[in-house]
């Protein structure tokens, strides 16, 4: 082949590629709900794996014509990024439906194979380009995981400032460039004609763009909302951290005041609505100059610590739309230090609704930062009478799109324990979360408080501990210091006006709980007796959901399923049990069983109906393993996404802004990865691929044992650093291992690629498969056994990957 | 060939004729008459089976009776008629849905409504959880938010001589002052805490039912129940018979 290898069209595809994967996600958590996003994509990316089947199959007649095939699939993948997407999200599918409806199966299926085609486009061209240029191999691998580096901090940017659905013409036009691009870089006879069709097709779907819009589930928040006469939505906010819907009714207004208590007398001023991703409420209340207005705030279980002492300084993590505030100025705090992720949310209490609000943000007493509570709490001095983590899950719901693993900092055991650093000695940490039924949330939360105390040195934790909730809400107290009789006391007479059970105090009697609220049983006074009294593991066990407390190497505080409990919960679907389902972990375990039985089939199917083609075709084919190319290529597929998901984890409490921390890493190995690939290419032509892979494979886990082992103390040395220091200090501890991550499988598809080049394809596709499964496990493992057991595991795999090379038979 | 299809149709038209008219008065008339008895079977089984919130276990009489004669295959839209009857919830359009029979007729024997009372529904829907109580109570009010299903509920209920249902459409946060205070109020719609305006409106010694959680899945029935003192407090039952607890070993 004379032409030269399409660097530049591989880099730009490939940034369109990994783009359009993070923008799906924004997309369906938008119209849909996360866990459900998470595996439709996951799925969706089985596309590589296909695309390596598919090249497999028909490389003969493909690497003959392949300047005409590698142009089609990358227009396909503009055009279908686009295309696949409408036609998608006008499939109805409803999750909900899925146990009763025979449909919801099929149209989720229907789902998957659309928005795989444009990955399986795009990673044909990839796979045709490496088949064809196998002896540039390295290099090519290079460009394409540089471009994915950069297309992964492009989109955060292009987030910014595009909304979401425009971003996706954004994406297509991408693609059409890289059409282009690849025209003139292949010196493509008729590229005219190329550059016409590209035009038109552009222009075409700069018209198309304004007559689409997001169909969001009826089913949905925002949906529901705007069936109401007089539902407006007044503005629309979109940043990778979600899509901000800012809704107001002058007909019916918005009444927004959860675990408001039964004796209430009163009802919120008149508000508006911030919903984030189609869902997540919070409201912006009205400033109407009369106090009384605000007495709906005394109303609801987190007023509590108000009650037991005058609190002067006040934190609130998660300020949403500024309930925690106006509660906390209700009653008399003379300094309100709010934490928000998104800046857009502040961004409406500082500017657009400032008036709304009467300037809650620009009073001497209050002031809001924009960043992750975590974050804030290791780096303030203040030291505080309140920290209140609000009932919001912003801090979680606002990154839903980009990250949907359902990780959690907040409520882990070292969360809580940094927050009682940060507390006055009589201070009080206040968390304040829904009652589900049968009980969970609290009863974990509880369970973490014990355990935090524990660690900071409590000799009785039970003696520290408050806890209090309405029918909708629970509020756990926590303290340095044993509450005082005084404080008891306090509590009850708030308790007993507002009808507010207390589940636990120190002294607590029994027949005292369950009074106002009535559960089946007691079951929050259970558990803390249990817990608090050491009969924890046996509690534990006889409880049907997982209650075992959150840390911060398996932070999955909303993790509740038992695996035992499951035919007990399916005996009983007709009789109103699906909702005792975690759904969450179910969703994981299907997009594993899925992906595994899909990427057995696409791994097995060439081989086992086209043996021909790639086992008998030449004489030196026959000489390589098979075995050894599946284990090598799934060993490093799955090793590389297991470091990479894991490393993510562990920076983001380096880093604390999730968005941020996911960007940055994630274009850090990448573009390091391509470097490494870079490298290896020299290797190559020295002919050095064992030492290579070996030097790789030493360092990789040299490096892996060594971070495991120091990474928690550079972390803890340096978290005084400004954040540009902090993010040299990530990207350098990064760079040696992701440059070394990125050298064993380009080594070993070129050492395929000297013996055996049409078996690229199929090396291919394993990994993308591979890959697939990886994510999934990556996550499935951190939830069971935790984050460094899943390096151990990368690491032993790159060992296993290292064993199994060379891929000849011996 | 042809002839012999024609015969086989004729046949089967004529078997199936016969049959409907040896079939007792009520479900000639009724062609959804036998399924409206299996799901009624059904959900006492269900509720026999464990579900420990009703006394002994089983429904009362006048429930059944009440979920007997109501026609839930005229309160679904037509496409979904055929499972009408299934012990499921259905979507009836407009991102609402039509609760599971199964939890109708729980929250129905948890209300112990009787001959006389009034009772407020907030949250019409498609009028198939008014009409059931209806059958039960000598007044019914009831108020929805979404103006189309509000009037196509009303046509409904009118259709099929309800007339002891009143309906209007519109915000049911402070309930129906001209016709309180109520014997019973169940609020079908979501709301992120209980009206205060609705629990003045419920009469001392009675009962107010709300299903919490999502429009497919009731999570949790909230019972709050005022005593003849004006005292409120809630009971929080599960829909479904599940103690989360097991037996010290």
């Amino acid at each position: 082949m004379k032409i030269r290898p399409p660097f530049f069209t591989i880099a730009l595809l490939s940034s369109a590629i990994l783009g359009y994967e993070i923008l799906l996600m924004r997309l369906f958590s938008i119209i849909q709900w996360h866990h459900f996003a998470y595996m439709i994509i996951s799925l969706a990316l089985l596309g590589f794996g296909a695309s390596g089947t598919f090249i497999s199959i028909f490389q003969d007649s493909f690497s003959k014509r392949f300047s005409h095939v590698f142009l089609i699939n990358i227009m396909l993948f503009a055009l279908s990024s686009i295309g696949c997407f409408l036609l998608a999200q006008s499939i109805p599918f409803n999750p909900d439906e899925i146990l009763w409806d025979y449909w919801q199966p099929l149209r989720l299926l229907g789902i998957y194979l659309l928005l795989a085609l444009p990955f399986f486009f795009a990673a044909n061209a990839i796979a045709l380009a490496l088949t064809c240029f196998h002896w540039r191999i390295a290099s090519l691998y290079a460009f394409d995981l540089m471009g994915a580096g950069l297309g992964s901090l492009g989109i955060v940017l292009l987030l910014f400032v595009a909304m979401p659905l425009q971003a996706l013409f954004i994406i297509g036009c991408i693609g059409l460039g890289a059409l282009v691009l690849a025209a003139w870089e292949l010196g493509f006879q008729q590229r005219n004609t190329v550059y016409t069709v590209s035009l038109v097709i552009g222009i075409t779907i700069i018209i198309l763009h304004n007559n689409n819009e997001l169909r969001l589930s009826p089913y949905k928040e925002l949906v529901q909302i705007q069936r109401i006469q007089g539902t407006e939505i007044i503005s629309e906010y979109s940043s990778p951290l979600g899509l901000l819907s800012i809704v107001q009714n002058d007909i019916i207004p918005l009444r927004h005041a959860p675990g408001l208590s039964l004796n209430a007398k009163t009802e919120p001023p008149e508000q508006i609505g911030v919903f984030t991703d189609g869902g997540g409420l919070t409201a912006i209340t009205r400033e109407s100059g009369n106090p009384a207005d605000y007495a709906y705030l005394d109303q609801t279980t987190s007023a509590a610590p108000y009650h037991l002492a005058q609190l002067n300084k006040v934190l609130i993590l998660g300020s949403g739309g500024g309930s925690s505030i106006l509660q906390a100025r209700y009653h008399q705090a003379q300094q309100i230090d709010a934490v928000e992720l998104n800046p857009q949310l502040i961004r409406l209490l500082h500017e657009d609704y400032a008036e709304f609000t009467g300037h809650l943000l620009n009073g001497d007493t209050v002031q809001l930062f924009q960043g992750e509570a975590r974050g804030f709490i290791s780096e303030t001095q203040e030291h505080y009478d309140l920290i209140e983590i609000a009932l919001l899950d912003s801090f979680a719901a606002s990154s839903a799109g980009l990250y949907a693993l359902n990780e959690s900092y907040l409520y882990t055991v070292e969360s809580l324990q940094d927050m009682l650093k940060k507390l006055q000695p009589d201070g009080y940490l206040a968390i304040t979360r829904w009652i589900k039924l049968p009980p969970r949330d609290n009863l974990k939360l509880l369970a973490t408080a014990v355990d935090a105390l524990d660690n900071s040195g409590a000799t009785n934790p039970g003696n520290q501990l408050v806890f209090l909730r309405s029918w909708q809400t629970g509020t756990l107290l926590i303290k340095n210091r044993p509450f005082t009789n005084e404080e008891i006391e306090a509590l009850k007479t708030f308790c007993n006006a507002r009808s507010f059970d207390l589940d636990w105090y120190p002294g607590i009697t029994p027949d005292e709980t369950n009074q106002f609220n009535q559960l089946a049983e007691s079951y929050f006074f259970q558990a803390a007796n249990a817990i608090i009294n050491n009969e924890r593991k046996d509690f534990f066990e006889r409880y049907k959901f997982a209650l075992e407390p959150a840390t911060d190497d398996r932070p999955y505080f909303f993790h509740f399923f038992k695996w035992s409990v499951l035919p007990e919960i399916i005996s009983l679907r007709n009789s109103g049990g699906l909702p005792l389902l975690e759904g969450g972990y179910l969703v994981l375990i299907a997009t594993l069983f899925q992906a595994l039985v899909a990427s057995t089939i696409l791994i097995l199917l060439p081989l086992l109906f086209f043996k021909k083609t790639i086992m008998t075709a030449s004489p030196v084919t026959a000489a390589i393993s098979r075995n050894r190319v599946i284990i090598y290529f799934s060993a490093i597929g799955l090793a590389f996404l297991f470091i990479e998901i894991a490393f993510i984890q562990k920076f983001i409490l380096f880093l604390h802004h999730p968005l941020y921390a996911v960007a940055i890493i994630l274009t850090a190995f990448l573009m390091f990865a391509g470097l490494g690939s870079g490298f290896s290419q020299r290797l190559i032509q020295s002919g050095l691929y064992q030492p290579a892979i070996t030097f790789a494979v030493i360092g990789i886990v040299v490096l892996g044992f060594l971070y495991m082992a120091f990474l928690q103390s550079i972390f803890s040395t340096n978290q005084s650093l400004t954040m540009p220091h902090k993010i040299i200090l990530t990207v350098s501890l990064v760079a040696p291992l992701a440059f070394l991550m990125g050298m064993p499988f380009p080594l070993a598809l070129a050492k395929l690629g000297n013996i055996a080049p049409e078996m690229i394809p199929w090396a291919w596709g394993i990994n993308g498969c591979a890959s697939v499964v990886s994510a999934v496990l990556a996550t499935l493992l951190a939830i069971s056994i935790g984050f460094n057991a899943v390096i151990v595991l990368a690491l032993v795999l790159y060992s296993l990957a290292w064993a199994s090379f060379p891929i000849q038979r011996s | 060939m042809n002839y012999l299809i024609l015969k086989q149709f004729i046949l089967l038209w004529l078997t199936l004729s016969l049959s409907i008219l040896a079939l007792p008065d009520g479900l000639a008339k009724d062609p959804f008459a036998v399924k409206r008895a299996k799901m009624i079977e059904t959900i006492e089984a269900e509720i026999k089976t464990g579900y420990g919130n009703l006394a002994n276990k089983k429904l009362d009489d006048n429930v059944i009776s009440a979920l007997n004669s109501v026609p839930r295959h005229e309160f679904v839209p037509k496409k979904l008629q055929h499972s009408a009857y299934d012990n499921r919830p259905l979507p009836i359009g407009h991102g609402q849905t039509i609760s599971q029979p199964y939890i109708v007729a729980i929250m129905t024997n948890l209300l112990h409504v009787g001959k006389n009372d009034s009772i407020l529904e907030i949250g019409t829907g498609s009028g198939y959880q008014i009409a059931v109580l209806a059958e039960l109570v000598s007044k019914a009010y009831s108020i929805e938010i979404i103006e189309p299903l509000g009037k196509e509920a009303q046509a409904r209920l009118q259709r099929l001589g309800y007339d002891n249902i009143t309906l209007k459409i519109g915000d049911g946060y402070y309930g129906w002052e001209e016709h309180a205070p109520f014997d019973a109020i169940i609020v079908t719609a979501a709301a992120s805490h209980i009206p205060p305006p609705l629990i003045k409106q419920l009469k001392p010694g009675g009962r107010m039912l709300i299903p919490v959680g999502s429009r497919f899945m009731v999570q949790e029935l909230l019972l709050v129940e005022k005593s003849e003192e004006g005292k409120v407090r809630t009971q929080q039952l599960l829909p479904v018979a599940f103690v989360p607890l097991t037996g010290k070993h």
